[in-house]
């Protein structure tokens, strides 16, 4: 806090002023921005009674929204983790022509907009697309349907892992590995006692981002499901559908559950945070 | 991308790379070149043509407007709060801190529903505001502060750790060798921070120009008034106006190029400092 012991009487109680002035700016400013809204759906949702929460929570079409969200999240998690951790061992550990292009490549769905990312892939994927025209003819459906919505959270999801495994990869370095193997550690031995142990936090960090951003993810997703009741919709498709619908008990409740949910995933995210810091140094 | 020496790899290299770059080529690769190609199968004559319609134009210059706007904004709340955080305690310090990042967890749609309660024509707020003639759901205002909700993170986060690993005594040497409050702001604190805060700018920019989620909810989207670039493509792709959804589209997308150049420099310029 204040250390200027040195300081003249008249300046340091300005300064104090303007202590004060810039610490009440950022919690009114804090407040109004990130506090009240969470307060706001809370008092507004359980206005209505909880017996019309529960009831708006567990029709079959909110039940199905819930499952296909759950089912999706799953899907991308696994594949991701999978993916985005053979990513971060080759980007980490070898080295090749156009690693660094690839490496650009990897923060790409950050960037892009989510509605921009289900268009994308309803022009490759869509029946009259590049690869779905194939499919189609195949009989295989995969805009407004599964694939194509696991497909759009697999993209805007990609990076999560891979990005928090390739620095702790990175600072680790590559000699316990190589010890390992000089002992005469297989590669798969190398990996899973070696390698494993000291990305294991990264990799829960970013799985819980994936998880978060899965269970969030709405334009990407909305583009390429066509948002069917009780087939393609999920959470917070359904949300979204119950508030144009004007069936606001619907969509609070529903909306204050992933809220709940997020607050619970961001106390993990702390804990990870805290273990990733405390194994790292 | 090729390898010339691919054939001489030992498999346990080669099949993890394979399986990168088959990844990244099918899920990142693949839809960009795609979407690209599509936009600039017509001609060039006919992508400006799509671009230039007025609905789509319209929405593209509020969309850069607005993003412009919220990124300036987040400059001064974003490093203000990190400031706050870093050298000032008080009570529920820690719990504020905690909260920071709660926009990245809440899903956008949730984000929209919470302010329509908050801030729609039925809630306190915003019938106080309605009768001063200020419409803050269903109008600019309304798309700001989602956008600010979910932006703050990143003006937040990206000045923050730089702040925690700023020695105080650049400072103390400042200030015992006569240099004024200001001064010392301006010319010690502001150079180092600066490339953390144009970071957190470029980001919260970024994210702005793709958000979609929170403004389908609050905006109302109505064309020439409310309509943001990423509402028009979805509602030009309902409509199936592809054409007119692919030129939107690609402005977006090689904006997003352009901004994640930009934090690339950005990037190596901050390292350049620690150095």
């Amino acid at each position: 806090m204040s250390d200027e012991h040195r300081c003249v009487e008249l300046t340091r109680s300005r300064h104090r002023i303007g202590q004060w002035l810039l610490l009440s700016f950022v919690l009114i400013w804090f407040f109004i921005l990130i506090l009240t809204p969470l307060i706001g759906i809370i008092k507004e949702t359980f206005s209505q009674g909880i017996e019309a929460v529960k009831n708006s929570l567990t029709t079959p079409a909110s039940m199905h929204a819930f499952w296909l969200t759950l089912v999706i999240t799953a899907s991308a998690v696994v594949l991701n983790t999978l993916f985005g951790t053979i990513l971060a061992v080759v980007l980490a550990r070898q080295n090749f022509k156009g690693k660094l292009f690839l490496e650009s490549l990897l923060d790409l769905p950050f960037a892009v907009s989510p509605i921009v990312a289900g268009f994308m892939f309803i022009l490759l994927f869509g029946p009259r697309g590049w690869i779905g025209n194939w499919f189609s003819s195949l009989n295989i459906k995969i805009i407004y349907a599964f694939p194509g919505m696991l497909i759009a959270t697999l993209f805007v999801t990609l990076p999560f892992v891979a990005r928090e495994v390739l620095p702790v990869l990175r600072e680790f370095g590559p000699e316990q590995e190589e010890t390992a193997s000089t002992l005469g550690a297989s590669q798969w031995q190398t990996f899973w006692r070696v390698t494993l142990p000291s990305i294991k936090w990264g990799m829960a960090y970013g799985v819980t981002l994936t998880i978060a951003r899965s269970i969030g993810e709405f334009g990407a997703v909305l583009v390429v499901s066509g948002s069917i009741i009780n087939k393609t919709q999920t959470a917070t498709l359904r949300i979204h559908d119950q508030f144009t619908d004007f069936n606001y008990a619907g969509a609070f409740s529903a909306a204050l559950l992933l809220a709940a949910f997020s607050f619970f995933l961001l106390n993990i995210i702390q804990c990870i945070y805290k273990k990733k810091g405390s194994a790292s140094t | 991308m090729k390898n010339n020496r691919a054939t001489a790899l030992a498999p346990s290299e080669m099949i993890p790379r394979s399986l990168s770059l088959f990844y990244i080529g099918f899920l990142i690769v693949l839809p960009i070149v795609a979407i690209t190609a599509e936009a600039f199968k017509g001609g060039l004559q006919n992508l400006f043509h799509q671009i230039a319609l007025p609905e789509g134009l319209y929405a593209l210059k509020l969309t850069f407007f607005l993003a412009l706007f919220l990124a300036l904004i987040n400059i001064v709340t974003g490093t203000a709060t990190a400031w706050v955080l870093v050298r000032y305690s008080f009570p529920l310090k820690t719990f504020m801190n905690a909260l920071i990042d709660i926009p990245f967890a809440i899903p956008t749609v949730v984000t929209g529903i919470m302010l329509v309660v908050l801030y729609g024509p039925n809630s306190p707020i915003g019938s106080f505001f309605e009768k001063q003639g200020i419409e803050i759901i269903f109008n600019k205002p309304g798309i700001i502060l989602a956008l600010l909700f979910v932006t703050f993170p990143f003006a937040v986060r990206s000045v923050q750790p730089v702040l925690m690993e700023m020695e105080k005594d650049m400072e103390e040497a400042a200030q015992t060798l006569g240099a004024s409050r200001a001064t010392i702001f301006f010319r010690v604190i502001l150079p180092t921070l600066l490339p953390s805060i144009l970071t957190g700018a470029a980001l919260s920019f970024s994210r702005a120009l793709g958000e979609f989620g929170s403004i389908v909810i609050v905006a109302g989207n109505i064309p020439f008034k409310t309509q943001v670039a990423s509402v028009y493509i979805y509602g030009e792709i309902e409509s199936a106006n592809i054409q007119s959804a692919l030129g939107t589209a690609v402005v977006l997308l090689f904006s997003s190029f352009i901004v994640l150049f930009f934090l690339n420099i950005l990037q190596k310029w901050s390292h350049k400092h620690e150095r």
